[in-house]
């Protein structure tokens, strides 16, 4: 938004002294790497206690699968559009681009849905056990990535309109740093949905 | 696609405040950015001294007469927790990488100027938050590591509050780490590659990198332990079946390389300080460089060794064991190309050279003790006794503090254009260096005879010694007071320093003192040769620079 407004203010004043690269992309990518190690750390508690805290009696650990296989089919068909759309914006196509970030950000609200749907159906609740404990905080602090990050692409989709939006083909950069932001939670959660899941 | 920068120049200008108002506004400027870490450190550093004398007059009688003992263990929390996340993490990192780094990369800024405001303005209301916690309920009682299931038994208002300033606090961090890797890495001018980059440079390359992959780990951890507090799991909680151990190890995993957090930049600013005030190259430029990234990458390695008695498998102790006396091996280059730098240098006796000497003296002695305590036998002997007390103060007060006022010495006057006085600054480096090792070297001997830390009481055999070391405590307050007087006259009625006192190479002194808001007048310099003292040819440069 501000690179934008700096432009402008630039052609105008016609005297440009110095330029350097973008790299907010770099700065996001960093930050993504710290953000990972946040979940590095959660799976490797989950993993540890799994190794070495046995449960009590009648605890288990086996989860239902079909939901949240649907949920990652979901997300993987998320990133997806979300490549359509990067694609629709470099072919100036704004509106299909705007239609595919509803459509992901859609799937991303069902994601949520699905999840809660989940948690509304499972056998235990957050303080019933370490597992229940560890569960819902692995969950939950992902669901909460997805949640920003649909607000991101609602807010982003509004941006693409043809008229008046400020993200074109000529400014892809909020389009380009959600869609990897959206990745990023993407991937997270096929680990997650390994090591909690099927492991 | 490319970003223009002048127009941010511009704003600095226009919207900005001018003068002394600067420093209380959300300010863009790496420069302002900078003091103001310093001096919001300075602050606490303060808040945190007076804290640490109460623990010394308590220490100074055998029975808790000075204060009871819960509010004993506050005041020792709040002295870690202020110390380490709101003055030397935030002053070594903060205020020097700010103030620094872009003129060492050749750049106007930071890399994301905004950032690095919200960075710093994360400082000032976490730390007031964490102070003010005294006044809820009692603030933390369970020390700046925060055990469970210490931490969950304790009062709970102030433990929370404790975590979500140190998120906040965490927070900046990371924000400032993101922020100095970008610039050092993306920012260069061009032609300036990255072994000509000033040491202090590749020091706080390798502690962003640090910063920014452990501080989160410390994050996840303290999130998880709020909710064992707030909503009763049991991820720490032994009752509830949950690991303890668990939560040690994630909090070391960051607060072991929050030790390198605090002392790698320190590292970077004595290789600074030092050839310029005894006039030689910098001995061994490549082995720093890879000495400073052996450190990062043994630092991620060594967690454990701060676990020993905490049921450890053998095989665990021996690894960590190993992992921590590779460590000795880059610190003990960087150590001997300190030394080398000097030997045979024309140094000059000032109080900048005299600290960073300080810090040499101190932080071998603390090595020494770290590589003794990483050994099994001898750590299960002292663990959790004042032996380590003194180890670390060994290394984050007569390393770290010992070089952030070596640095004040040494860029005061190209912050203010004027120069420290020398009379109060010798005294103020007499008075901290007796002081210090006097109120920290007694401590390794009660820690060998079984002290405990963190006890407002002890056995009355041990009164003496702890008595020495309550006047060192005093002498350390006492040192305080000639370099804020000297501060405070200096800064009106300093002597000019002109725009290059130490006559130095290093690029933030190729400018005016003190510098204008786009870093240089016209293009930045290229300094290829940052160390090239006693090299005619590059002296002529340097010579031509002046004359320009």
């Amino acid at each position: 938004m501000t690179s934008l407004e700096n432009t402008t203010e630039i052609k105008q004043s016609s005297e440009v002294t110095e330029h350097h690269d973008d790299f907010r992309m770099f700065g996001l990518i960093t930050f993504l790497i710290a953000d990972g190690m946040t979940f590095a750390g959660f799976f490797a508690a989950y993993l540890t206690y799994k190794a070495v805290n046995p449960l009590p009696e009648g605890a288990i650990y086996e989860l239902e699968l079909p939901i949240p296989t649907l949920n990652t089919i979901l997300l993987l068909v998320s990133s997806a559009t979300f490549h359509r759309a990067g694609k629709a914006l470099i072919n100036k196509d704004n509106r299909t681009s705007q239609k595919w970030l509803l459509f992901t950000a859609f799937l991303g609200i069902t994601f949520l849905i699905c999840q809660l749907f989940e948690y509304f159906n499972l056998p235990f609740s957050l303080t019933d056990n370490l597992f229940a404990s560890t569960f819902y905080a692995l969950t939950g602090f992902h669901g909460l990535h997805v949640t920003l990050g649909t607000l991101m692409i609602l807010i982003i989709s509004w941006q693409t309109r043809p008229k008046g939006g400020i993200v074109s083909h000529e400014n892809m950069f909020p389009l380009e740093a959600v869609e990897l932001y959206w990745h990023f939670v993407d991937g997270i959660w096929v680990v997650l949905f390994i090591i909690l899941y099927l492991l | 696609m490319t970003i223009l920068i002048n127009s941010k120049n511009e704003q600095k200008e226009s919207l900005q405040p001018k003068g002394i108002l600067r420093y209380f506004s959300f300010s863009l400027d790496h420069k302002v950015i900078g003091i103001q870490y310093l001096v919001c450190g300075f602050l606490f550093y303060l808040v945190g001294g007076s804290l640490a004398s109460a623990i010394r007059i308590e220490l100074a009688s055998p029975m808790s007469d000075f204060m009871p003992r819960d509010v004993y263990n506050q005041v020792l929390t709040l002295h870690g927790t202020i110390m380490i996340f709101l003055w030397i993490v935030p002053v070594v990192n903060g205020a020097f990488g700010n103030y620094l780094i872009p003129f060492y990369v050749g750049a106007r800024d930071m890399a994301f100027p905004r950032l690095n405001a919200v960075a710093f303005w994360l400082i000032p209301p976490s730390g007031l938050m964490l102070i003010t916690s005294y006044f809820v309920d009692g603030a933390a009682q369970a020390g700046w590591t925060a055990y469970p299931p210490l931490s969950i038994t304790t009062p709970q208002s102030g433990q929370i509050i404790w975590i979500l300033s140190v998120l906040l606090l965490g927070g900046s961090s990371i924000f400032g780490g993101i922020n100095f890797i970008a610039t050092i890495l993306k920012l260069r001018r061009p032609g300036l590659k990255l072994m000509q980059l000033p040491m202090y440079c590749w020091a706080m390359l390798g502690t962003s990198i640090l910063v920014v992959l452990s501080t989160p780990v410390l994050a996840g951890t303290l999130i998880l332990l709020s909710f064992d507090i707030v909503a009763n799991t049991g991820f720490f909680n032994p009752v509830l079946g949950g690991n303890v151990v668990v939560y040690q190890h994630l909090f070391w995993f960051y607060s072991h390389p929050a030790v390198y957090i605090m002392v790698l930049p320190a590292f970077g600013l004595v290789s600074e300080i030092l050839p310029i005030h005894c006039r030689k190259p910098l001995f061994g430029y490549t082995t720093m460089v890879f000495s400073i990234m052996g450190i990062v990458v043994l630092g991620l390695v060594v967690w454990a060794h701060h676990m020993f008695t905490s049921g450890t498998p053998p095989w665990m102790r021996l690894f960590f064991t190993i992992a921590t006396a590779f460590i000795a091996v880059p610190t003990g280059i960087k150590f001997f190309n300190w030394v080398a730098t000097m030997w045979g240098g024309k140094i000059s006796i000032n109080s900048a050279i005299l600290f960073s000497c300080g810090f040499i003296l101190n932080f071998v002695f603390g090595g020494i003790t770290g590589v003794a305590l990483a050994q099994v036998p001898f750590d299960i002997h002292v663990h959790d006794t004042y032996f380590v007390v003194a180890h670390f103060h060994y290394i984050v007060y007569g390393g770290s503090v010992f070089v952030i006022f070596s640095s004040i010495y040494h860029w005061f006057p190209k912050v203010t254009g004027r120069l420290l006085n020398e009379t109060l600054g010798i005294l103020h480096f007499a008075i901290t260096f007796i002081g210090f090792n006097l109120c920290f070297a007694p401590q390794h001997w009660l820690g060998l005879n079984g002290m405990p830390r963190r006890v407002a009481e002890y056995d009355p055999q041990f009164q003496l010694i702890n008595q020495v070391s309550s006047l060192g405590a005093l002498l350390m307050a006492i040192s305080t007071i000639p370099f804020l007087i000297n501060i405070l006259l200096s800064l009106k009625n300093g002597k000019k320093a002109g725009n290059n006192p130490w006559n130095a190479l290093t690029p933030e002194w190729l400018t005016t003192s003190p510098p204008p808001v786009e870093n240089w007048e016209g293009e930045a310099p290229l300094v290829k040769e940052p160390y090239g003292y006693g090299n005619p040819i590059i002296s002529k440069q340097e010579n031509t620079k002046k004359a320009i």
